[in-house]
């Protein structure tokens, strides 16, 4: 039984709290803070957020974050999990603005364009599923059909495909979640889709699933 | 998907629109819904617009905060500021009622600003004595001049994403859905409909689909209570219950 701290990252960029009680609701220790020391403490990560790519880095570097995730994510290795927002910042960049981005995955955000499709509707909005690509601890091996709440307009891209942990199927097939190694991010918001989101957190905090 | 009554921030349920009953407390109920597998929820504020007065943002926040599944929340939307207040607490849909109906932009500067998806549209109907349907607001005290047909389509011209339709005549009467009136909009218009009034068993959720075109199907007495007459029990049909009742 793990009882590793988890930090949420609060780096001014939208409601933190039911990520944090859904986390209370499995049983893992987890706490919102944007103290760098309790960051830098921290044994696991999750980097939330809803808002802009652009307002989200500048919120990041202003509060000198920045060196703090990267001693902890590509030096100490510790596990992070970029949630919407959070996962398209750990590309390169972004269509939407032109902050660069963490960098830690070789991929980029792009908006989605369904100009020759009016009936699909941007932002891509509601449940949908998801087809796991790799095996992770953040899914059940051979769950049945697992489904997610999504609010995002942009969507992000691999360069490497073998960093795609799954996709799902809005016009076409985007990536909505990535792994490699400790580093893992989901588009949709794992803390508004029950009982899919409780056993995609209790693989991330390595509780027994 | 289960929609919650608020009154004085205890959770009730009306008849008719009328007579609201204690059913319990909104954060218990959500966090026995979080037990489910509900995959939406709304709450409405149905004191809100008559006490003249904005949403309870703190109430708003803490079931936000409890809800494992997306929120919609109406109830005393009368600003394009009640609904950026709104989103940052964490909800997903803002639903306007009175206030569209009085100010028709306040939908098409919300759906400008928040995205059409997130702005729901809540139309509640009653027939007259003549068996002529139409709208009502201020909590179906206030009888307007609106056919929900016509109505339903000038609102989603002006940007909602989506169309509460609620039936004050079904409304706690466990009597099944107005389907006729859900046909006549959905017919009528592009968006998703969720139905809602009436709701008294599995089998009405599937004639609102089926024979409404209803997107969506909302229930009020049925999760609070055990059944028809019977005492509060919140609760929610299995997914198995819900695939075979909309199949």
């Amino acid at each position: 039984m793990s009882t590793e701290k988890i930090a949420i990252v609060d780096y001014g960029m939208g409601n933190l709290r039911s990520i944090a009680n859904m986390l209370h609701h499995i049983g893992a220790p987890a706490e919102i803070t944007g103290d760098l020391d309790a960051i830098r403490s921290a044994e696991r990560l999750i980097l939330p957020g809803v808002g802009s790519f652009a307002a989200g880095m500048q919120n990041i570097e202003e509060r000198g974050l920045r060196s703090v995730l990267e001693e902890r994510v590509l030096e100490a290795r510790v596990p992070v999990l970029g949630i919407c927002l959070g996962m398209q910042l750990l590309g390169k960049r972004s269509a939407e603005g032109d902050a660069e981005g963490l960098g830690w995955l070789d991929a980029e955000s792009k908006r989605f364009n369904f100009e020759e499709r009016p009936d699909l509707k941007i932002p891509h909005m509601g449940w949908n599923l998801v087809d796991v690509a790799k095996p992770s601890s953040l899914f059940e091996e051979g769950a049945l059909e697992p489904r997610f709440y999504f609010v995002h307009s942009y969507h992000f891209v691999c360069a490497d495909r073998s960093d795609v942990l799954c996709t799902t199927h809005h016009g076409h097939d985007f990536v909505s979640g990535v792994e490699r190694d400790n580093i893992r991010g989901v588009q949709f918001h794992p803390e508004k889709s029950h009982k899919f989101g409780m056993r995609l957190l209790a693989g991330f905090a390595g509780l027994p699933c | 998907m289960p929609c919650l009554l608020v009154k004085d921030d205890r959770l009730v349920k009306t008849v008719k629109f009328r007579n609201p009953a204690y059913v319990g407390d909104p954060v218990n109920a959500i966090k026995i819904y979080n037990e489910k597998e509900v995959d939406e929820l709304i709450l409405l504020d149905i004191s809100a617009t008559r006490e003249g007065r904005e949403p309870n943002f703190e109430l708003v926040e803490t079931v936000a905060n409890e809800c494992f599944m997306p929120l919609c929340y109406g109830g005393g939307v009368r600003e394009v500021e009640h609904a950026r207040r709104l989103f940052g607490i964490g909800v997903e849909k803002v639903a306007i009622n009175s206030h569209a109906a009085e100010n028709e932009s306040l939908v098409s500067e919300c759906a400008a600003l928040f995205g059409n998806q997130s702005i729901v549209l809540s139309i509640d109907v009653k027939k007259t004595w003549r068996g002529k349907r139409i709208v009502h607001t201020q909590g179906g005290r206030k009888k307007t001049s609106y056919d929900p047909v016509d109505y339903a389509r000038r609102m989603e011209q002006a940007g909602a994403g989506e169309i509460l339709l609620t039936s004050i005549d079904r409304d706690g009467t466990w009597s099944g859905y107005d389907v006729e009136l859900i046909r006549a909009v959905t017919d009528a218009v592009n968006v998703p409909v969720i139905a809602c009034g009436g709701a008294g068993s599995l089998e009405d959720f599937g004639e609102a689909v089926s024979a409404g075109g209803a997107s969506a199907v909302a229930a009020g007495s049925m999760v609070v209570y055990s059944g028809h007459g019977l005492g509060v029990l919140i609760k929610f049909p299995s997914r198995k219950e819900l695939e075979c009742a909309l199949k």
